[in-house]
C-alpha cells in the first residue's frame, strides 16, 4: 500500500513542483526588473488566449507526446533512452523519403505511409544501441547520446549532398507535394463550425499522438508484452527465472521507443515545415525526458505533461516576442520546470508523505499501508 | 561524577539492555505492544517468534531505524535515546542483519572501516584498522583474510565480516537477526562457537530466530513473541522445544512431517553427465547423474555453493549446461533456443526458486500479477490480444484462500507480505499448475514454523499425487523429514545417494564435507 493516496501522488506532487518552479521563475523575472504577474498573464494569453495560441501550444504538445512516450516505454524496461532526438531526426528522413519519392493520391494514405516510414527509421536508429546493450553490454545512455550526434551528422550530409534540390542554398529537401499536405486543426474544425486559426501549425498528427497514448497504455498495462517489459524493468533476475528473454525485451522496448520518437516527424516535418530542414527536432527529444519524468511514465501523465510543456514553449515564445525578457531567460524558466518536476521530485514528495502520515495517524483506523515486519 | 566507583558497580549490576513498555504501530497494525525485556550482560538472549511477530521491528527500534511510539530504552542502566543507528553504535550496539550490508567489490578491510574511517586519507585508517582487525581476530577466534574481496568469500565468511564490523565499532551488545538463515549446518555450528566465545569475553548477544534448535543449543534466556506481544521470557534450561513452539504459535505443531511410505513410479527426471561452467569459467557442476521417479521426493543436501543452485538453474532453464537431461523421456534443450523458463514450463516443470525475492517474485508487482508470473502466456489468462486481468485476480483470490495467504489481498504488492506469505504465493502458483516435476529450492528459508508445516504438507501432498519432486535445501533436518531418497552434493558432484530411512545426519554430514566411507581425510572445499 502506498503512503499517499493516488490522487496526491499523481496530481498534488507535480502541481506543487510546478508552483515552486513558478515562484523561482517569478523571482528571476523580478531580479531583472520585469513584472512577473504581467509575464504570466502574457504567457497565458499568448499560449491559451486565442486559437492561434492554442494551435501552437498543441503543435508543440504533439511533438512532446511522441518523445515523452518514447522515453516512457523504455523506462518501463528500465532503459534510459536519451536518443529520442536522434531517432526523431531519422524519423524525419523517413517522412521526407516517403513524401518526396512516392506519388501519394491522397493525404490520408500519405499519412499512413509516412507514419510507417517515420516509425521504421526511428526504430532502426534505436535498435542499434539496443543491440549493443543487449549483446555487448554497452551502456544505452552513452550509446543513445552518441547516436544523437551521429544522427545530426548523417542528416547534415544527406541534406547538403544528396537531398538538397539543385541550385538551392538551403540545406533542406524540396517542398513536399501538395497531396501530402496534412489537414490542420483549422481544416478539421471548420466543418463543425469552429473557426480555428489558419496560421497555427497544429494538425491531424495530434490525433495520431493521442491514439499513440491510448495504444501505449494498452500495451503497458493490458498485454503480455507490457507485462514482460515491466517485469524485466523491475527485476532482471526474476525475468530470467520466468523465461522472459532480456535480449528480446531490450530490443522490443527500444524499437517501440525509437518508433514513437520517429513518429514525431509526421507532426514537425510533414505537418508543419512540409519539407525536411536541418535541426527540425529543435530539442523535442530531450524535452521528452522531462515529459516522461513528470508524467511518471504513464501515458495519461505524458499527455498532460506534454500539453504543459507545449504551453511553456508557446508562452515563452510570446514572452520573448513582446517583452524585454530575453529569450535565454525563457529557457531558464523551462529548465526550472524540468528541474522541479523531474529531477527534484523527491524534494516535494518526502515532506508530502510525512504530512499524509501525520494526517493518517491523527484519524486513526484507516487501511493498512506498511508491512508489520519490513526488515524481512 | 562524585563517585565513579559507585557508578561502575551499578553499571555491572544493571541489565545490558532493558526495554520498558515499547509500543510501535504502523498505521492500524500494532507491530509491538507494550514490550518489556531485560537482558543481563554476558548472556545470550534469544528472541523467538513467527514471521510478523514483531521481532525485527523491536530490534529496529533498538537500533534506531524506527522510533517507538511509547516506551523507554535503558542501556547498562542508563536511559538512552536512540534516534538513529549512529546513536545505537555510540551506545555500543552492533547489528548483524539477515541480509548483509556489505559492498561486494570492496575487500574485507575496506568494508570494516566503511563509515568509520577517520581522517581524510584512507591509507592510515586502513593500516590502523588492519591492526585492530588482527587483534579482534585473535581475541575472538574470528579469522578472516582482510584483503579478500567480499564477492569471493562464502556466506559464512561474509557474516563473520559483519560481526567484525560491529566489534570494530566497539559494540558490547550484538544483535543477530536470523543469522543462520543463509548458513549451512557446519557454518551455523561455527557461528555458535563464535557466539560462545564472544559471550565468554563479556559481550551481550541477542539472537533473533525462529529455529527452536538454535535457541535450545545456544541461549541462556529466551523471550517468545507472538503478534507483537511478548508472551513469555524463560530460562532456556527450564523449557523445552515443544513448549516454546506452542508459545510461538499458540497451538501444537508437528516438527516431523507426517507421510506414508513412497510408492515411486516411472522415472520422470533423468540427468546424465550434466556439466555447468559459469561465466567466470569455473566448472560448477562436474558430471551429475540423478534420477527422480514419479511419486517420490529426492532431497539434494549439501553445503551451499556446491552446485545445488546451478542444478536448479539449469533445470529451470536460465543457466546453460552440457550433458543430457530428460523429462518424461523428452530431451531438454540445455543451450539453445528452447533453453528458457517458458519451454521448461511447457515440459511440465514447475520451479519454486531458492531466492523468492530475487527470482520467484517481482517485489513491486501486486500479488495477482505475481500469480501469473511465468505463466502469463497461459490462454486462461488471455482475452483476445489482451491479458484477462479479471481472470487472474479471481484465480489469485482462490489460490490465496487455499494456501492461507495473509492478508488475502490480491492488490497488495509482493514486498508487503511477510516471508512466509511470499513463499506461499510462489508455492500456490507453482504447485497448482499440477506439474510432473517440481523443482523446489530452500522451501522454508526465512519462513515461520506455522507456515513451514503447511508448506511441507503441500509438498508431500504433491508427491502423493504421483509427481516427482526435486528438493534442494541446506537444512538437513528438512531434507531428512521430507525426502524419500537423499543425494549429497559436494564440489559440483553427487557424493552418493541414500534412502532417507537408512541414513542419518551424521553420515550425510560427512558426505557433505566430501568424505565417503573409503576416505577419512576431508577434501579441500
Amino acid at each position: 500500500m502506498d503512503v499517499m493516496p493516488k490522487w496526491a501522488e499523481v496530481v498534488l506532487v507535480p502541481l506543487i513542483s510546478l508552483l515552486l518552479a513558478a515562484i523561482l521563475s517569478a523571482l528571476v523575472i523580478l531580479g531583472i526588473g520585469e513584472d512577473p504577474v504581467a509575464a504570466v498573464k502574457l504567457m497565458i494569453s499568448g499560449a491559451l488566449g486565442s486559437t492561434y495560441g492554442w494551435g501552437y501550444t498543441l503543435y508543440y504538445a504533439t511533438n512532446f507526446m511522441f518523445t515523452g512516450l518514447c522515453v516512457a516505454i523504455a523506462f518501463h524496461a528500465r532503459l534510459f533512452n536519451i536518443g529520442g532526438e536522434g531517432q526523431a531526426m531519422l524519423g524525419g528522413l523517413g517522412v521526407a523519403l516517403a513524401c518526396l519519392y512516392i506519388p501519394w493520391p491522397h493525404w490520408s494514405l500519405a499519412l499512413v505511409g509516412a507514419t510507417a516510414m517515420a516509425a521504421i527509421f526511428g526504430a532502426a536508429w534505436a535498435a542499434i544501441p539496443a543491440f549493443l546493450q543487449a549483446k555487448r553490454g554497452s551502456h544505452i545512455v552513452i550509446t543513445t547520446i552518441m547516436f544523437n550526434f551521429i544522427a545530426a551528422a548523417v542528416l547534415n550530409y544527406i541534406l547538403v549532398n544528396m537531398m538538397r534540390p539543385q541550385g538551392s542554398m538551403d540545406p533542406a529537401t524540396a517542398r513536399f507535394p501538395d497531396a501530402t499536405k496534412l489537414p490542420t486543426l483549422h481544416d478539421m474544425l471548420a466543418p463543425i463550425g469552429i473557426n480555428f486559426s489558419q496560421a497555427a501549425p497544429a494538425n491531424i498528427s495530434l490525433l495520431v499522438a493521442i491514439a499513440a497514448c491510448i495504444f501505449l497504455w494498452l500495451l503497458i498495462w493490458r498485454t503480455r508484452l507490457g507485462y514482460e517489459i515491466r517485469a524485466y524493468g523491475h527485476s532482471e533476475s526474476a525475468a530470467k527465472y520466468a523465461g522472459i528473454s532480456p535480449f528480446k525485451i531490450t530490443m522490443i522496448a527500444m524499437t517501440i521507443s525509437g518508433a514513437l520518437a520517429g513518429m514525431m516527424a509526421i507532426n514537425n516535418v510533414m505537418g508543419e515545415a512540409e519539407r525536411l530542414v536541418l535541426n527540425a527536432t529543435e530539442g523535442a527529444g530531450f524535452i521528452g525526458i522531462a515529459v516522461a519524468l513528470m508524467g511518471r511514465s504513464h501515458p495519461l501523465g505524458v499527455f498532460l505533461a506534454a500539453i504543459l510543456f507545449g504551453f511553456l514553449y508557446q508562452g515563452g515564445a510570446e514572452l520573448a516576442l513582446w517583452t524585454s525578457i530575453p529569450r535565454e531567460l525563457i529557457v531558464v524558466i523551462q529548465a526550472l520546470v524540468i528541474l522541479f518536476t523531474g529531477a527534484l521530485d523527491n524534494m516535494v514528495r518526502m515532506p508530502l508523505e510525512k504530512i499524509f502520515l501525520t494526517l493518517r495517524s491523527l484519524r486513526a483506523p484507516k487501511p493498512e499501508r506498511k508491512p508489520v515486519e519490513p526488515a524481512e | 561524577m562524585t563517585d565513579t566507583h559507585e557508578m561502575e558497580r551499578q553499571a555491572t549490576a544493571a541489565p545490558a539492555i532493558e526495554l520498558k513498555g515499547i509500543s510501535k504501530a504502523f498505521g492500524p497494525v500494532q507491530a509491538n505492544k507494550d514490550i518489556s525485556i531485560r537482558v543481563m550482560p554476558g548472556t545470550i538472549h534469544g528472541i523467538i517468534g513467527e514471521n510478523g511477530a514483531g521481532k525485527s521491528t523491536l530490534m529496529s527500534i533498538l537500533y534506531g531505524f524506527y522510533k517507538a511510539d511509547k516506551g523507554e530504552i535503558f542501556i547498562s542502566g542508563r536511559k538512552t535515546e536512540i534516534p538513529d543507528s549512529q546513536a545505537a553504535i555510540a551506545a555500543g550496539i552492533g547489528m548483524v542483519f539477515q541480509h548483509f550490508k556489505l559492498v561486494e567489490n570492496f575487500t574485507v578491510l575496506e568494508n570494516i572501516i566503511l563509515g568509520a574511517e577517520d581522517g581524510r586519507l584512507l591509507k592510515p585508517s586502513l593500516a590502523k584498522a588492519r591492526k585492530s582487525l588482527l587483534k579482534l581476530a585473535d581475541d575472538y577466534g574470528l579469522r578472516v583474510d582482510p584483503d579478500a574481496l567480499i564477492q569471493d568469500i562464502g556466506v559464512g565468511m561474509q557474516q563473520r565480516v559483519e560481526i567484525l564490523k560491529a566489534l570494530y565499532r566497539q559494540a558490547d551488545i550484538l544483535i543477530l537477526d536470523e543469522p543462520t538463515g543463509v548458513l549451512t549446518p557446519a557454518e551455523a555450528d561455527q557461528l555458535f562457537r563464535i557466539l560462545g566465545r564472544l559471550k565468554s569475553e563479556g559481550k551481550t548477544i541477542i539472537l533473533i530466530t525462529h529455529k527452536l534448535r538454535e535457541i535450545m543449543e545456544t541461549t541462556d534466556t529466551v523471550s517468545v513473541m507472538r503478534r507483537g506481544e511478548m508472551t513469555a521470557t524463560v530460562k532456556t534450561s527450564e523449557t523445552s522445544p515443544a513448549e516454546l513452539a506452542e508459545l510461538m504459535v499458540g497451538r501444537k505443531v508437528l516438527l516431523r512431517v507426517d507421510k506414508d511410505v513412497a510408492t515411486p513410479g516411472e522415472v520422470i527426471l533423468d540427468i546424465k553427465g550434466l556439466r555447468v561452467v559459469d561465466d567466470k569459467g569455473v566448472e560448477r557442476l562436474r558430471g551429475i547423474d540423478l534420477q527422480v521417479r514419479a511419486g517420490e521426493i529426492l532431497g539434494v543436501a549439501g553445503v551451499a555453493g556446491n552446485g545445488q543452485s546451478e542444478l536448479l538453474e539449469v533445470l529451470g532453464g536460465y543457466q546453460t549446461g552440457t550433458g543430457s537431461v530428460r523429462v518424461n523421456g523428452q530431451e531438454l534443450d540445455l543451450t539453445g533456443k528452447h533453453s528458457d523458463g517458458q519451454s521448461r514450463r511447457k515440459h511440465g516443470i514447475a520451479h519454486v526458486p531458492e531466492d523468492r525475492q530475487r527470482e520467484g517474485l517481482i517485489m513491486d508487482y501486486h500479488a495477482w500479477e505475481n500469480t501469473a508470473f511465468g505463466y502469463h502466456k497461459d490462454p486462461a489468462y488471455r482475452s483476445g490480444m489482451l491479458m484477462n486481468n479479471a481472470a487472474i485476480k479471481a484465480d489469485t483470490v482462490e489460490k490465496m484462500e487455499r494456501f492461507d495467504v495473509r492478508p488475502p489481498n490480491p492488490k497488495l504488492a509482493a514486498k508487503n507480505f511477510s516471508g512466509g506469505n511470499q513463499q506461499k504465493i510462489v508455492l500456490a502458483r507453482e504447485i497448482e499448475r499440477n506439474p510432473d516435476l517440481l523443482l523446489i529450492g530452500q522451501p522454508t528459508r526465512g519462513v515461520d514454523i506455522g507456515a513451514i508445516e503447511f508448506i511441507h504438507q503441500q509438498i508431500v501432498a504433491l508427491r502423493d499425487q504421483g509427481k516427482a519432486i526435486l528438493l534442494v535445501s541446506v537444512e538437513l533436518e528438512e531434507i531428512l523429514a521430507l525426502s524419500d531418497r537423499v543425494a549429497v552434493m559436494f564440489d559440483g558432484q553427487v557424493m552418493g545417494t541414500r534412502d532417507a530411512s537408512a541414513t542419518d545426519e551424521k553420515e550425510l554430514g560427512l558426505m557433505m564435507a566430501g568424505i565417503t566411507e573409503a576416505q577419512s581425510t576431508p577434501m579441500e572445499a
